[in-house]
C-alpha cells in the first residue's frame, strides 16, 4: 500500500476501528433492531404484531441456537466450517418422522399439537444424529486429519458431506414437504399485551432453553466439557497438554450432532419438513456462530437469538422468504466491523 | 543413566532440515539449558524432545525408553511435560480449569495436586476463578507452568519461559524454576536470556545452525570466551 | 458425403482441430502443427459425422455444449481456487447473474399478450456479444461487492459469504417477478447466429457463404452453438494460460503458497485476491451467459446449488485444481458421469421398484449421492485430481508443511 492511499484511508479506518470495539458493535446491532422496528412502524405495522414477531424471533433463535452451538463447537475444536450441519438438522427432523411412523398415533398432549410419540421420536433422533456426525468424522474427517490435509480440504469435505447427507434424505423420504401432523388445528392464544403465540412454539422455546442449560452444565461442570472448551481455544496446546483430542472430537460431534438433531425436529414441528430446510438454515447458523465468536458456545446462543429476532421482525415488511438474506446482511455487518465476533479478541478475525 | 538422552538427532519441517546430528542429555534432578542465536533450532529441539516432530535420524530416550514419534498423551503419562513459548494457556478457561486440563490423563481426584501448585504459585490461588485470557504475561506463564506440573512430571520442558516478560517478572520466573527444580523436577529449557539461564543451569548446550557447538556446565559456559562473544555481548 | 454432413463436419472441425493441435508434439514447427491440427480435426469430424447415427450425434453435440459451458465456469473457478486458493462455494451466484443479465440485455420487452405472462425490469434487445460482455461485468461487480469485505479475513469466511451471496441472488431471482419474471421462466433469449439455420438466412452474410449453410435445418442449430461455446472455451483457456505464466500469475500462486512472503515482498495480498476473485467471477458470468443463450428459457431453479456450484467443484477437483487442462477435462468427465448415471439409474428402475414403489422416482438423487461420494473419494485418495497441478519453473517456495506445535 502506498503512503498516499494509506493517509486517504485513515478516516474510514478510524471509524471502522471505533465501530469495532465491543460496546460500539453491540450498539450497532441494537441500532439495527431499532431501525427494523422503525421501518415496521413507518409501514403502519401495529406494534403488537412487531412484538409478537419478536417473541417468535426468540423462539426461532432458540431453534437456531441448537444448531449454532454445535456448529460453533465443531468449528472451534476441529477448525472445520461444517457445511453439513444444516443437513444434519434435516436428518434429525426426518429421523423423528420415521420413528413416529413406527409408533401408534397418540392423542395431542394438552394444548400442544403433538402426542407422546413425538417426544419419543425426538429422544431417539437426537443420539442418531450425533452418531451421524461421529460417523462422518470416522469416515471422512479423521482420515483427512491423519493425512494432515489443509483446512480448506476439510471444508470441502464438509460440503461434500452436506450433499451426501441430503441425497440420503431425498432417497429415503423424497423431495416433497411433509408435516409431523397433518390437519391438526394449531390455534394461537394470547400470551399478554396482544402477543399471540402457539403452544407448540412455547414448548420449542422451553425445550431449547432446557437443552442450552444442559450444554452449559456439560461445558462448565464436566471434565470432557472443559476439555472441549480448551480444545476449541487452542487445539495444539490441548494436544501437548495430554488432552485426548480424538475423544474430545468424538464428543464434539456426538453432542453437536444431537443438538442439531433436536434443532431440526423443533424446526420441523414449527414449520414443515423438507429436504432443503437445513441447507437454508446454514446461512443464519453461520451468521450466529461468527456473530458470537467461533468456538464460543454461549456466543453462538446470543448470536442465534439476535439473528432469530432480526429475521422474524423483518418479515413484518419483507417477504419471509428473505429471512436467510437478512441473516446474511447481519453477517456482512459483522465481517465488516468486528470479524472476530462479539466475544472475540481484537485481531482474532 | 541420564533421564533424557537425545542422540544424533536429525529432523525438520517438511523437507527443510532444522537439526543435524544433535545430542544432549538431562541428568536426573538437574536444570539443563539450551541457548543459541535466533533460528538455531532451539525450539525445534524442544519440540522434537517432546515427540512433536518425527526424528529422521537418531533417538530420543526418556529413562532409557525410546519415545521418538510417540503421541503427546503417552509422553505426558511417562513423566515429561511441555510448556510452549506462546499461547500456552487456554484463555477462556479459568486458572483452576487450566490446571485441571493439565491433569486430563488422570482419572482420580486431583485436589492435592492443585493444592501443591497453589503452594508454589500463591498468586494463582488468589485468582483461581479468573479467566486465563484476562491475566498478565507473568501470571500466564505461572498458569502454564502450573498446568504442566499437575502431572508431577520428572522432567519439565520450558520453551523460552521469560519471553516477552518485564525484567522483574523474568527474575520471578527464574526463581520459580529454581523452586520447581528444588522440589525434584528436572528441567530442560530453551532461553534467549543466555546469561540468566546459564547462571541457573547445571549444564548447558549451545546450538548454532541446528548443530551442537559447545556444551559444559553453566558456570563454565559463562566463563567461555566464545559464548561471551556470541551471546553475552562481551 | 452429403451437403449436410459436410457442413456439420466443417462446424465440428473447429473444436476438434484445437484438440488435435494441442495433442501434436510441441516440438513441431508452428505451421506444421496448425496444418496437422486442421487436417486431423477435420478428418475426425468427418468420420464422426458419417459414422455416428444422427440421433446420437445430436445428443453428443448438446452434451458437448453443456460440457463446454461447464468447462468455462470450471476455468473461472480454477483462477479462484486452483491458482489463488480462494474457496468460493457460491458459484451459482455468478453463474446465474451472468445468465439473467444477458437475458435481460438481449431480449426485448414483451408486448401484447406476452406482457401479461412475462415481466422483466428491462429488455434492451442488444446483440449476443454485448449480452455476454455485460454478463461478465455484472458478475465481476458482484464479486467486488462480496470480495471487498471478506477477502481480508480468514479463508473460511469467504466460503460462508459466498454461500450467502448465492442464496441471496437465488432468493431475488425467485421472488422478484418485476426483475426477471420471478418464479416463472424468462423466455425468448435469442440464439446467436440462429439466422444461419433459418430459411431467410443472415442478411449480413454474402449470399455464397450463406448458401454453404443452406442445407442446415433449424434443428441443426446446436452444431452452430457448439462452435460458439467451443470458441469461448478455447479463448478462455488460451487467455488464462498466458495470464498464469505472466508475472501476475506468479503473484497469484505466491499468494496461495505463502501469503506472508508475498505480503513481505510488497504485494497487497487482499488486492491480488480480489483481482483473482473478480477475474474468476467474470469468467463464471460469461459461462452463465452462454448457458442462457443455449437454454433460451431460464428460471431460478436452473441454478440450484447442486448444478451450479457443487458439480463444478467436483469437476475441478477431479480434473486437477491449478491446471486449466484439468479443469476442462474434469468438466467433461463429470458432466459425462452425471448424464451417464441418468441412464444407469433408468436401468435400475425395475430393481428400485422392487425395493420400494417410491424409489424409482427418487432415482435422480442416487446420482447426487454418487457424485458426493466421488468428491469425498477424490479428497481422501487423490486430492491432486486426475492431472495434478502444472509445475512452473519459478516456484516461490518449496513444499511448506504446517509446523506442528
Amino acid at each position: 500500500m502506498n503512503g498516499a492511499a494509506a493517509t486517504q484511508l485513515r478516516p474510514g479506518e478510524r471509524v471502522k476501528r471505533l465501530l469495532g470495539s465491543r460496546q460500539a458493535f453491540v450498539a450497532l446491532l441494537g441500532l439495527v433492531l431499532v431501525a427494523l422496528w422503525l421501518v415496521a412502524v413507518y409501514q403502519g405495522i401495529p406494534g403488537q404484531r412487531v412484538l409478537s414477531l419478536m417473541v417468535r424471533g426468540v423462539m426461532l433463535g432458540g431453534i437456531l441456537a441448537l444448531g449454532a452451538i454445535g456448529l460453533s463447537l465443531i468449528f472451534g475444536v476441529l477448525r472445520i466450517p461444517n457445511f453439513a450441519h444444516g443437513d444434519m438438522m434435516t436428518t434429525g427432523a426426518y429421523l423423528a418422522l420415521l420413528v413416529m411412523s413406527l409408533l401408534p398415533l397418540g392423542a395431542p398432549l394438552g394444548p400442544f399439537s403433538f402426542g407422546y410419540e413425538f417426544l419419543i421420536a425426538l429422544l431417539v433422533a437426537m443420539p442418531l444424529v450425533g452418531l451421524l456426525g461421529y460417523g462422518l468424522d470416522r469416515l471422512v474427517f479423521r482420515r483427512l486429519r491423519g493425512k494432515r490435509s489443509p483446512p480448506v480440504i476439510m471444508a470441502m469435505a464438509a460440503l461434500g458431506s452436506a450433499f451426501l447427507v441430503r441425497s440420503l434424505v431425498y432417497v429415503f423420504w423424497g423431495a416433497d414437504f411433509v408435516f409431523y401432523y397433518t390437519g391438526r388445528p394449531r390455534p394461537a392464544f394470547e400470551l399478554f399485551a396482544g402477543i399471540r403465540v402457539r403452544p407448540d412454539q412455547l414448548f420449542i422455546l422451553g425445550l431449547a432453553l432446557a437443552m442450552i442449560v444442559l450444554v452449559y452444565l456439560l461445558l462448565e461442570r464436566t471434565k470432557m466439557g472443559k476439555a472441549m472448551r480448551a480444545t476449541a481455544d487452542n487445539p495444539e496446546l490441548a494436544r501437548v497438554t495430554g488432552i485426548d483430542t480424538e475423544s474430545v472430537i468424538r464428543w464434539t460431534w456426538l453432542i453437536g450432532g444431537a443438538l442439531a438433531g433436536a434443532g431440526g425436529v423443533m424446526y420441523g414441528l414449527d414449520a414443515q419438513l423438507r429436504p432443503e430446510m437445513g441447507w437454508w438454515l446454514l446461512l443464519p447458523l453461520f451468521a450466529a456462530v461468527i456473530l458470537g465468536t467461533i468456538g464460543n458456545a454461549y456466543g453462538a446462543l446470543v448470536g442465534a437469538l439476535l439473528i432469530g429476532i432480526v429475521w422474524q421482525v423483518s418479515t413484518a415488511f419483507l417477504n419471509p422468504a428473505y429471512g436467510p438474506g437478512v441473516a446474511f446482511m447481519v453477517l456482512i455487518l459483522v465481517l465488516l466491523f468486528r470479524p472476530q465476533g462479539i466475544f472475540g479478541k481484537p485481531g482474532g478475525g | 543413566m541420564a533421564l533424557l538422552t537425545i542422540e544424533g538427532l536429525t529432523t525438520g519441517y517438511g523437507e527443510m532440515e532444522v537439526l543435524r546430528d544433535v545430542s544432549l542429555q538431562v541428568e536426573q534432578g538437574s536444570i539443563v539449558s539450551i541457548i543459541g542465536p535466533n533460528g538455531a533450532g532451539k525450539s525445534t529441539a524442544m519440540k522434537a524432545a517432546f515427540g512433536l516432530l518425527t526424528p529422521w535420524k537418531g533417538s530420543i530416550r526418556l529413562e532409557g525408553r525410546e519415545i521418538g514419534g510417540l503421541s503427546s498423551d503417552k509422553i505426558v503419562r511417562s513423566g515429561m511435560c511441555y510448556v510452549p513459548q506462546t499461547d500456552n494457556v487456554f484463555p477462556s478457561l479459568t486458572v483452576e480449569e487450566n490446571l485441571e486440563m493439565g491433569a486430563f490423563v488422570l482419572s482420580g481426584p486431583i485436589d492435592a495436586r492443585k493444592e501443591r501448585v497453589f503452594e508454589l504459585f500463591p498468586r494463582l490461588r488468589e485468582r483461581r476463578r479468573q479467566r486465563a485470557g484476562k491475566m498478565s504475561g507473568g501470571e500466564r506463564q505461572m498458569v502454564a507452568m502450573g498446568r504442566a506440573l499437575m502431572l508431577d512430571p520428572t522432567l519439565l520442558l520450558l520453551d523460552e519461559p521469560s519471553a516477552g516478560l518485564a525484567p522483574l517478572l523474568v527474575d520471578m520466573i527464574f526463581e520459580k524454576i529454581r523452586d520447581v527444580n528444588a522440589a525434584g523436577v528436572s528441567v530442560l529449557m530453551v532461553e534467549q536470556n543466555a546469561k540468566k539461564s546459564l547462571e541457573l543451569a547445571d549444564h548447558a548446550y549451545v546450538l548454532v545452525n541446528g548443530e551442537n557447538r559447545i556444551d559444559g556446565s553453566g558456570a563454565a559456559l559463562l566463563a567461555d570466551p566464545e559464548v561471551g562473544r556470541l551471546f553475552l555481548g562481551g | 458425403m452429403s451437403d449436410v454432413a459436410l457442413i456439420k463436419s466443417l462446424l465440428l472441425t473447429l473444436p476438434l482441430a484445437f484438440l488435435t493441435w494441442r495433442a501434436l508434439p510441441a516440438g513441431w514447427p508452428v505451421l506444421a502443427r496448425l496444418a496437422g491440427g486442421l487436417v486431423g480435426g477435420w478428418a475426425i469430424a468427418a468420420a464422426v459425422t458419417l459414422l455416428v447415427p444422427s440421433g446420437l450425434m445430436a445428443y453428443l453435440v448438446s452434451f458437448a455444449i453443456v460440457g463446454s459451458i461447464y468447462a468455462v465456469i470450471a476455468l473461472g473457478l480454477n483462477v479462484q481456487w486452483g491458482y489463488t486458493g480462494l474457496f468460493n462455494i457460491g458459484i451459482a451466484a455468478f453463474f446465474s447473474i451472468g445468465a439473467f443479465t444477458t437475458a435481460l440485455v438481449t431480449t426485448t420487452m414483451p408486448t401484447g399478450v406476452m406482457a401479461g405472462f412475462t415481466q422483466q425490469a428491462f429488455g434492451l434487445g442488444a446483440p449476443f456479444l454485448v449480452g455476454v460482455l455485460v454478463a461478465g461485468v455484472a458478475a465481476g461487480l458482484l464479486a467486488l461487492l462480496v470480495g471487498g469485505p471478506t477477502l481480508r479475513l480468514r479463508e473460511d469466511y469467504l466460503a460462508i459469504a459466498t454461500i450467502g451471496i448465492a442464496e441471496v441472488v437465488r432468493l431475488i431471482f425467485q421472488n422478484e417477478r418485476w426483475l426477471a419474471n420471478g418464479p416463472q421462466p424468462l423466455r425468448g433469449i435469442p440464439q446467436p447466429l440462429n439466422c444461419l439455420v433459418r430459411d431467410a438466412g443472415c442478411e449480413w452474410l454474402p449470399a455464397p457463404v450463406m448458401a454453404l449453410f443452406a442445407p442446415l435445418a433449424p434443428r441443426d442449430y446446436t452444431f452452430v452453438y457448439l462452435v460458439i461455446a467451443a470458441l469461448f472455451v478455447i479463448l478462455t483457456f488460451l487467455v488464462l494460460e498466458r495470464a498464469i505464466r505472466s508475472p501476475w500469475g506468479r503473484v497469484l500462486r505466491a499468494v496461495r503458497e505463502e501469503e506472508d512472503a508475498a505480503a513481505m515482498s510488497g504485494k497487497d495480498v487482499a488486492r491480488i485476491k480480489l483481482q483473482a476473485f473478480t477475474v474468476g467471477a467474470v469468467i463464471m458470468g460469461i459461462g452463465g451467459a452462454l448457458y442462457a443463450h443455449y437454454m433460451v428459457s431460464i428460471d431460478y431453479s436452473h441454478f440450484d446449488p447442486l448444478y451450479a456450484t457443487f458439480l463444478i467443484w467436483v469437476m475441478l477437483m477431479l480434473g486437477g485444481s491449478g491446471n486449466n487442462r484439468g479443469a476442462i477435462l474434469g468438466a467433461f468427465v463429470i458432466w459425462g458421469v452425471w448424464t451417464g448415471t441418468a441412464f444407469f439409474v433408468d436401468m435400475l428402475r425395475p430393481a428400485l421398484a422392487a425395493i420400494s414403489p417410491d424409489l424409482p422416482a427418487r432415482g435422480p438423487y442416487l446420482r447426487l449421492m454418487f457424485i458426493a461420494i466421488v468428491l469425498l473419494l477424490i479428497l481422501l485418495f487423490r486430492p491432486k485430481g486426475l492431472i495434478g497441478e502444472e509445475k512452473f519453473v519459478s516456484r516461490l517456495s518449496g513444499g511448506r508443511e504446517q509446523p506442528q506445535a
